[in-house]
């Protein structure tokens, strides 16, 4: 469709049409991005290393350590468990009302608020939860060596609640492309169920449930209601020592330094996207959308 | 399937359903227990906590404040989104992996990150503009951009939108025409994907409210929560039932729309 | 016991190892209120290619499944090469197979699909390669040898499936509707490669199509089957000439239906007697089914209004053949003759029709059960 007006005009009314869309995430995506990494490198005299320097202190450094040894511990916990109850809806009737029951359930609890799951599991095993009091009845302790609840032991716990359904979501379309004639040409091969996966499937679905391991890390690093509804202390992990320093009343300084370790996560995050895109590439080359 | 690994699977499900049922259900039916409790140890179970979120202003507050702004937000997304993804795949090709990228930015800045980089922002929102909580909504739609994105993409990718709008052009529709009423029918259920996804975010939404101190319905529960965790915990699992059972229904409707226009190509 | 018979593989093929016969015996198979399969009987010969052939849900599929042990049977057994198959599991039976689309291992290039049943067999690396190359040069496809899945066409993609099943040297291989996704040129392309391998490696095979051509031109013989009974199974050119149910005679081929009256072992339509395939049918009215190509026109004869006269209403030039169709004022005819032949009659024409005298099939059913 050519038009005899020049083509440099026509370009701009095209370009026009995502013009709503990029001004809008011009504003509030890229600007809050640029501010943070302004900030990070700002002091009250001018640009400045100086937070990022502060990065180093050693309580800084052991709530960056902790961060990633949860995010770690619960990402594993969530992909296996997740991968396994993915596996058990996906050989269900692909239009089953357990299936639409659990992808809705998984949806619910995999974005729903930290604060909620926070106060569900002190329901459950806090010191009057349900559990606890329940078990008491019957002569058990739950908590021998003191309660371990509100302790990074607890969050990683409770993180498993939303990184598990996230593990389904993420990691099932993966699953409904596996076809059903693989496992059967296997088996007409000489091939059992243990061959099975360790030949066929196993490497097949290794890419996609390691995207979803990273998926899984980089939603447990970044995250920061269940933490800030459970745990008192500030400063544990990154997210609470962001908070910490943004609330603070100190000044200028502390939003500054808030820029930093928002500057440090951004960072983390960045190389696991890049690694899970490039793992997206190959497992798409083999799995049918 | 042979008969003996049909048994075998059948077992594995139960055990995993069972399991993974109690696990997940255990918390909220502790927290239904909570929030029932009577004041003394054996009192009879009791709904006052239930009922007394009506009764608290603030608390009414933050719950029509947090449900305002989901529909907000549901709103905007669609009206930003849905033209600029049909246009850009129809129009201008190029565009498309950049748009993509940006939208699926926020899954790389979280909003713990993002919020560092919004409190400026607000504070001149809140000077200039306006300092309803409502404004959340701007950031909000930030929030959800990947996941509305990734819903609406996989609604596209199953219509042929090229050859329909060719079709369309041929026979006289104008652009408009050919969004609104030719590709949006097609893919009601991404549509109702999307703002299901946008709900379930914006009601679960804490960091962002936090800590630029508005009071939504989870920082609500928050802070309730230390004072009086009968209540909060009541809200809590109210606010959970009812998002659980919107999808549902949404999830359904989305289907039978679907299906009712013959849905995508079914092999 | 290993997890796989312990039949010795070393020999090659053709000469040393015997093929094997398959039979299957009173098979049933039954789905919820559905069966599948109403005791199936059929015995396969050594090195035989017998095609099963039938619409969709006729149990074509499930027999070859059953024999194959991706299902278990409901009842009767699978017997290859005398020994009872039918409670072994697929892994174990040494069988190989064909399906029709999307089997190919995707992370593995087409050597090592090939080898994939030998390295279950825990053969060495070095012979794995070898007879895997052996066998991608027995399908023409030794250049494609380290392709993936996604970069072959569909033709060459089911050229690999074969080769894959063939390289565990199975007593039996099974082909289910293999060709059936690929395009019509391509589709009989592979239908004679597949024809030409199966007699050159001389292994007994199990076909399913639902495409009566591929049917015909592939087996040494062919069973039709629907809803879950075989209604016959012959040569081809018995299947086609000699059916013995009017299902089979309008299944394969086309057919048109003529009224006539069974007289003393022979049929009487529009005044020309038939013979009948089968002579013993009881006198009384009948509808014969009769063949296109049998059917013969001539210019019809001034004034001319009988029986045999009709008019031509419409005609498919075909290539080597055109069909018309005849209105004969009662009812129309479907016509086969070569082109040259129909240009004599183009549409509009007066014709004289003539019967050929062949055995024709006739059924008392006047046509309201027609699928």
């Amino acid at each position: 469709m050519r038009r005899p007006l020049g083509g440099r005009l026509r370009i701009s009314t095209t370009w026009l049409g995502a013009a709503p869309f990029l001004v809008y995430s011009g504003v509030f995506l890229v600007l809050p991005a640029a501010l943070v990494v302004v900030g990070a490198f700002s002091g009250p005299h001018g640009p400045t290393l100086a937070n990022l320097a502060q990065l180093n202190q050693p309580y800084v450094v052991s709530a960056f350590v902790n961060s990633l040894v949860l995010s770690a511990v619960s990402a594993s916990i969530g992909a296996v468990v997740g991968a396994v109850l993915a596996y058990a809806v996906a050989t269900g009737s692909p239009d089953g009302i357990l299936r639409r029951l659990v992808t809705a359930l998984c949806g619910v609890l995999s974005q729903f608020g930290g604060v909620t799951l926070a106060f569900a599991f002190i329901a459950t095993i806090g010191t009057e939860g349900f559990i606890v009091i329940w078990l008491q009845q019957h002569g058990i302790t739950f908590y021998p060596n003191g309660v371990w609840l509100f302790s990074l032991t607890g969050l990683t716990l409770i993180y498993t609640y939303f990184e598990i359904p996230l593990m389904v979501i993420v990691f099932m379309p993966a699953l409904d492309g596996v076809r059903p004639q693989w496992r059967e040409a296997t088996e007409t091969l000489g091939g059992a169920t243990w061959h099975y996966w360790r030949h066929v499937a196993g490497p097949l679905l290794l890419p996609a449930f390691l995207g979803a391991w990273l998926l899984l890390f980089a939603n447990a690093f970044s995250a920061y209601a269940t933490a800030a509804a459970l745990l008192d202390i500030g400063g544990v992990i990154v997210p609470l020592q962001i908070s910490r320093a943004l609330s603070s009343e100190v000044g200028l300084n502390q939003a500054n330094f808030a820029a930093a370790l928002a500057l440090g996560m951004v960072v983390v995050v960045a190389v696991i996207i890049v690694l899970y895109s490039w793992l997206q590439r190959r497992s798409a080359r083999w799995l049918p959308r | 399937m042979n008969r003996r690994r049909r048994r075998r699977l059948a077992a594995f499900k139960t055990v995993v359903y069972v399991v993974l049922g109690l696990f997940f259900l255990l918390p909220i039916a502790a927290m239904v227990e909570f929030a029932t409790r009577g004041v003394g140890l054996s009192s009879p179970r009791t709904l006052s906590a239930f009922t007394s979120i009506g009764s608290d202003p603030e608390l009414v507050d933050a719950i029509t404040a947090s449900l305002e702004l989901a529909v907000i937000t549901s709103v905007g997304m669609l009206a930003l989104l849905l033209p600029t993804m049909i246009w850009i795949r129809l129009r201008v090709p190029r565009m498309v992996r950049p748009v993509e990228l940006v939208c699926l930015t926020p899954l790389t800045i979280p909003a713990i990150v993002l919020v560092v980089g919004f409190a400026p922002i607000y504070q001149w929102i809140e000077i200039n503009v306006s300092d309803s909580i409502l404004t959340l909504a701007f950031a909000y739609l930030i929030l959800v951009l990947p996941y509305c994105y990734r819903a609406l993409d996989a609604g596209l990718s199953a219509v042929d939108i090229r050859t329909l709008s060719e079709a369309a052009r041929n026979l006289g529709a104008s652009w408009g025409t050919v969004m609104w009423r030719i590709i949006v029918p097609n893919m009601s259920s991404a549509v109702s994907n999307a703002c299901l996804l946008c709900v379930a975010v914006v009601l679960g939404e804490f960091t962002v409210a936090n800590l630029l101190n508005f009071e939504n319905l989870q920082v609500a529960i928050s802070i309730l929560g230390t004072g009086n965790a009968s209540v909060s915990i009541a809200l809590a699992v109210v606010s959970l039932v009812f998002v659980f059972f919107f999808l549902l229904v949404l999830s359904f409707f989305g289907r039978a729309l679907s299906r009712r226009r013959g849905g995508a190509a079914r092999a | 016991m290993g997890a796989l018979d312990t039949r010795p593989i070393g020999a090659s093929w053709g000469g040393s190892r015997s093929a094997a016969e398959v039979r299957l015996e009173d098979l049933r198979r039954i789905y919820g209120s559905t069966t599948a399969l109403d005791g199936l009987n059929i015995t396969i010969q050594a090195g035989e290619l017998v095609a099963l052939l039938g619409p969709s849900g006729c149990g074509k599929t499930t027999a070859l499944r059953l024999v194959a042990g991706l299902e278990d049977a409901d009842g009767g057994q699978v017997v290859i090469d005398g020994r009872d198959v039918t409670h072994l599991p697929a892994s174990r039976r040494d069988t190989g197979m064909v399906f029709q689309a999307y089997s190919l291992f995707p992370h593995m290039t087409a050597r090592e699909n090939v080898a994939f049943g030998l390295r279950m067999r825990k053969v060495g690396v070095a012979e794995r390669r070898q007879r895997a190359g052996d066998m991608l040069e027995l399908v023409g496809l030794s250049t494609q040898a380290d392709r993936y899945a996604h970069q072959l066409s569909g033709g060459q993609q089911q050229r690999v499936a074969l080769a894959r099943a063939l390289a565990i040297r199975p007593s039996v291989l099974l082909l289910d509707e293999p060709l059936s996704a690929l395009d019509a040129r391509v589709r009989s392309q592979l239908r004679d490669e597949i024809r030409r391998v199966q007699r050159e490696v001389g292994i007994t095979t199990l076909f399913v199509t639902h495409d009566q051509e591929e049917a015909l031109a592939i087996a040494d013989r062919v069973g039709v089957m629907r809803a879950g009974r075989l209604e016959q199974m012959g040569p081809p050119t018995t299947i086609y000439s000699q059916p013995a149910t009017p299902f089979v005679a309008e299944f394969v081929g086309l057919t048109n239906r003529l009224a006539g009256v069974v007289t003393g072992g022979a049929v009487d339509v529009r005044g020309i007697r038939l013979p009948l395939i089968a002579s013993d049918t009881p006198d009384g009215p009948a509808v014969a089914l009769v063949r296109p190509e049998a059917v013969s026109l001539a210019p019809a004869l001034d004034g001319s209004n009988g029986p045999l006269s009709g008019t031509v209403i419409a005609v498919s030039f075909l290539g080597a053949v055109s069909r018309l169709t005849v209105d004969l004022g009662d009812t129309t005819l479907l016509v086969q003759v070569p082109t040259a032949d129909a240009i004599a009659h183009p549409g509009g024409s007066r014709v004289r029709i003539a019967l050929r005298q062949d055995p024709v099939l006739i059924t008392r059913d006047n046509g309201q059960g027609k699928p």
